[in-house]
């Protein structure tokens, strides 16, 4: 019993290691959610971690190539985007375009890219991407119709072969 | 030799390394900190190092995407000279303080 308390926590002992790998799987094509994805990821590769992006659902928008550089923020039930407007008026047509649009000045104020540009800056830093196979049969997007940063489209299974290995995360947006 | 250079005690690096006075760095300091990171330097890398700590001195904010339209390298030339975190690592070996941007 006394052997057992005595041990040394071997935990403490452990050096810290950094990150290796990073998945960052985006289901959503809000600006800002599409734009948390695009800062980690290439805030990881910035650390030299490794960085893999699958985009499923609605995020697949981010990389089509139609869509990537137009994407909107959601200005009705999103509760944080300017509190005091009504729910009606945030509603009106052309209303989420000028939001959006402000936004964008905004980020650029700041040095951010424009998303086909961030996954240009992603792929040059290593990074990779991949749509989800399951989403794309869904919303009937080819290869083609997506950025030419896109890999492949590939199964949830292949989804997890991406993020094998040891001190690997996964961020679900 | 590394270690001599770097325990010079006029010179003052900051917790994690990295040169606190910019006016102290010297091209042979700063192949002594590319030594540590496996970095053989090339006039290629000075280029580079030369235009960070020009930036600095003007006090532009550095990014990864400032270098990648200097003209001097593009990003993915940037990863490949100093690998493992370009924009720390270069700063580092370029004796400026650690980049505090996320893009």
């Amino acid at each position: 019993m006394i052997d057992t308390l005595e041990k040394p926590d071997v935990q403490l002992t452990q050096e810290e290691k950094q990150l290796k790998r990073v998945l960052i799987i985006c289901s959503k094509g809000k600006l800002e959610d599409v734009y948390a994805a695009l800062v980690m990821a290439n805030g990881a590769l910035m650390e030299g971690i490794e960085a893999k992006m699958f985009f499923t659902f609605f995020g697949l928008e981010a990389i089509t190539k139609k869509g990537a550089d137009h994407l909107h923020t959601a200005t009705v039930g999103n509760p944080a985007f300017m509190p005091a407007m009504p729910t009606l008026l945030a509603g009106l047509p052309g209303f989420e375009a000028f939001a959006s649009f402000m936004m964008k000045k905004e980020m650029d104020k700041l040095d951010m890219p424009h998303v086909t540009e961030f996954f240009e800056m992603i792929e040059a830093g290593g990074g990779e991407i991949f749509a989800c196979k399951l989403a794309a049969d869904m919303f009937h997007l080819k290869k083609e119709d997506m950025l030419p940063q896109v890999k492949d489209i590939i199964t949830v299974g292949d989804m997890y072969a991406l993020a094998a290995g040891d001190r690997t995360q996964i961020i679900f947006i | 030799m590394i270690m001599e250079t770097l325990l010079t005690p006029t010179l003052e690096l900051d917790k994690e390394g990295y040169l606190k006075n910019p006016a102290q760095w010297t091209p042979e300091l700063a192949r002594d900190f590319a030594a540590k990171a496996n970095i053989v330097l090339t006039d290629k890398h000075f280029d580079v190092l030369n235009w960070l700590r020009a930036k600095h001195a003007e006090g532009v904010p550095l990014t990864i995407r400032k270098v990648g339209a200097s003209g001097l390298v593009d990003i993915k030339k940037f990863y490949e000279l100093f690998p493992g975190g370009p924009l720390k690592v270069s700063s580092k070996i370029a004796g400026i303080p650690k980049p505090a941007s996320c893009i």
